[in-house]
């Protein structure tokens, strides 16, 4: 089965349709490094005029990677709802952007499609969208989630805040705790990478952190984001687990690269339901994703990066995540060479997870060997604010000195919430303003030092 | 970069700094000023002066004949990859992670129990300053093993060591690499340990120990907890996902690595 389009008077012929949608994708270093990119610029919006052609019915009937060889592909073919998918069979990859843009498409009439839509489909349209088409159509898409409080309304960004130490320091982290609160981070996770991934370790951490949350009663959840089977232990042994962590992708084969099955995930998510610690909701689960994942484990099946990274979010949502992220300019220069590349995935992985019903949030960040900057990631954060992103990860100064790259700071978020008017969780909300560090008159957060606010005594 | 450098404003009214004390407990950037919702001037241009840093570090080769004089005579063998320069480092991994196969014949074959490899990864920096004093002290804690020459290997990754074991038959293998520079950090070393390293081995079958630096894990903990995994590792015949717990405070066990798990990947 092949594909084919005349632009400009030569024919571009597709042998299938994964080599049609490598084609389609914006350029980008790993998909170069796949040897699965566009040999032109011509040659790759041929191929977006022959996807657009494409009808949306042959992505229920094409399996890009066989169903006896993946579990994520039986995974997307076993919960696939055609009843929500119907009104869809007849339209094409281009149909389906142009009903994505419409006014008809409202937020209730894009929640009642999410089911309907393969992790494929949603790839295959982001494709042929412009970064400003994936930024309005996901800002009308509302995922909500909740556990201690409620993430995802509109109006609303909220922030994960990430104290991570090199030495897993509990009075350093305790710190850098304390500096994301007064910022009025935090309300979609505290959440620590631990530098050791160790169950004693993780249970210090959590017990930390767990005390630090109940001491302030803030609305909020913590997370340690060790190995699911760390937590798993964690939870055997009576620690505070509010959130299963795990960084997941769209093979089996690469979860596997994860030390990480569905079956591992499904153990994990019934244990952390049975712990029941959610007050107003019981999404659990946390996952981290990120384009290149895939290649990187050498299990991407000849899938272009970005495809194979919306295959993920049929994982995640099978868990009811609470949280889920990507890390798009973590995984460095090979997959997202510069600011342009990792500015596009981002707005990708974010419209893809959105229109699948992920409620997705974004570690807008890069590293030292990558072509780009703090600039880059200002405009990322300004784009994903517009696009309704559900969450950014925020670290002191921008600075992570654990994992050696660069976020968005405290300030930055904090900018951005006043740039775009946009309120933290509404339970946070409250929370900051009983305590004294929101300033509701202002409409800001207030300048406070350590000790001139209850919290600190954080640090004892 | 220098701890002064590192130090951000004081509050604008010359009210004592509050946050000097916290700022012991972490080298986080915790405690800026403020400028609104806006960072202070000194902090973005001090910030932009460590990403400066950071970048040249990333690019700075491997000075590989200072490394053989640290040996002090000491057999050692020098290898590289099959990435030519560092732009095609940068963006070819696949090609880092393979031995040029002009070094093959450098590499004899024994019953080794185990082989190091000191290559400079992200940070060639690291790699000059931490590695050969972190083999000095494994070979003083692995006194009854049989320990292949020190590699020094150019334009590498980590899988290279796979390789470099399977033509040493080297039983295992531990990957001193440099890590990607940070704001803070640019010479911080990772310890990669596989057990029964093959070409193609995944990340999930080692396990890491990563931030060994002078404000990070210092050697000898390093040392230490490496020789834990090595023997645990011998006795259990693997390492990765399935080595890990049951260690002793002193010594507990590593990450099993895994790309984009948010460690210093390399």
């Amino acid at each position: 089965m092949g594909f084919h389009y005349t632009l400009g008077g030569e024919r571009y012929g597709f042998d299938d349709l994964k080599a049609l949608m490598a084609a389609a994708s914006p350029l980008r270093s790993g998909d170069e490094l796949a040897g699965l990119a566009a040999s032109s610029d011509a040659q790759r919006i041929a191929a977006r005029h022959a996807l657009a052609e494409v009808p949306l019915d042959l992505f229920v009937r094409t399996e890009l990677i066989p169903y006896e060889a993946d579990d994520v592909t039986r995974l997307i073919v076993d919960t696939h709802d055609s009843a929500a998918f119907a009104p869809f069979a007849s339209m094409t990859v281009g149909d389906l952007r142009n009903w994505l843009l419409s006014h008809e498409a409202d937020t209730a009439a894009l929640a009642a499609a999410a089911p309907g839509f393969t992790p494929e489909m949603a790839a295959a349209v982001s494709k042929i969208m412009r970064n400003q088409d994936l930024m309005s159509a996901a800002q009308k898409m509302r995922v909500i989630t909740r556990f201690r409080n409620t993430i995802g309304l509109e109006g609303c960004l909220t922030s994960r805040l990430q104290p991570n130490h090199p030495t897993d320091d509990l009075k350093g982290i305790a710190a850098s705790t304390l500096d994301g609160l007064l910022y009025g981070m935090g309300d979609a996770v505290i959440g620590i990478n631990p530098a050791t991934d160790s169950v004693a370790n993780g249970l210090a951490l959590l017990d930390m952190l767990d005390h630090a949350r109940r001491r302030y009663e803030i609305p909020t959840q913590t997370c340690v984001l060790t190995h699911v089977t760390n937590t798993l232990e964690i939870m055997n042994r009576g620690g505070a687990v509010d959130l299963v962590f795990q960084s997941i992708a769209g093979t089996q084969k690469a979860n596997e690269g994860f030390g990480v099955t569905l079956a591992i995930l499904k153990e994990a998510h019934e244990a952390a339901l049975s712990l029941r610690r959610g007050t107003v909701g019981d999404n659990v689960m946390y996952f981290e994703t990120g384009q290149g994942a895939a290649l990187s484990a050498e299990a991407h099946h000849g899938l272009d990066q970005q495809t194979v990274e919306t295959r993920a979010y049929a994982v995640a949502r099978a868990f009811r995540p609470l949280l889920v992220n990507t890390v798009v300019g973590f995984i460095g220069p090979e997959y997202l060479y510069d600011g342009k590349q990792i500015i596009r995935a981002g707005l990708e992985d974010h419209f893809c997870a959105k229109l699948l019903g992920v409620p997705m949030g974004c570690d807008v960040c890069y590293t030292n060997h990558a072509e780009a900057d703090q600039d880059d990631m200002d405009t990322l954060m300004v784009l994903l604010g517009t696009a309704g992103i559900t969450f950014l990860i925020g670290v002191p100064g921008a600075d992570d000195i654990m994992l050696n790259y660069q976020s968005l700071s405290f300030h930055d978020i904090l900018t951005l919430r006043s740039m775009l008017n946009l309120r933290p969780a509404p339970e946070f909300a409250a929370w900051l303003e009983r305590m004294g560090l929101y300033d509701a008159q202002l409409g800001g957060m207030r300048e406070l030092a350590p000790h001139q606010t209850r919290l600190g005594q954080l640090i004892g | 970069m220098t701890d002064k450098a590192h130090i951000p404003t004081s509050s604008p009214s010359g009210a004592p700094d509050v946050w000097q004390d916290l700022r012991r407990l972490t080298r986080a950037r915790i405690g800026l000023g403020r400028s609104g919702n806006a960072q202070r001037t000194t902090d973005v241009l001090t910030f932009q002066a460590a990403h400066a840093q950071a970048r040249d570090a990333v690019h700075t080769p491997l000075d590989v004949q200072a490394l053989v004089a640290q040996m002090g005579g000491e057999n050692c063998l020098c290898v590289k990859s099959r990435a030519v320069d560092r732009p095609t480092y940068l963006r070819r991994p696949d090609l880092g992670r393979r031995l040029d196969p002009a070094c093959l014949p450098l590499l004899q074959r024994d019953a080794w129990d185990v082989v190091f490899v000191a290559a400079d990864g992200l940070s060639a920096i690291a790699t000059q300053k931490g590695a050969i004093p972190l083999f000095r002290a494994m070979q003083a804690r692995l006194k009854d093993w049989r320990i292949a020459p020190l590699i020094i290997a150019s334009q590498g990754r980590v899988a290279l060591g796979d390789e470099i074991a399977v033509a040493l038959g080297a039983r295992m293998v531990v990957m001193m690499i440099g890590e990607r520079p940070g704001l803070s950090v640019a010479e911080s070393l990772g310890v990669y340990l596989t057990y029964a390293p093959y070409v193609g081995c995944p990340d999930s079958a080692r396990n890491c120990l990563s931030n060994i630096h002078q404000h990070g894990l210092p050697t000898s903990v390093a040392a230490d907890k490496l020789a834990w995994l090595m023997r645990e590792a011998s006795h259990l015949k693997l390492t990765g996902v399935g080595l890990k717990d049951a260690a002793p405070d002193s010594a507990p066990p590593a990450d099993p690595s895994s790309a984009l798990e948010k460690d210093p990947r390399i």
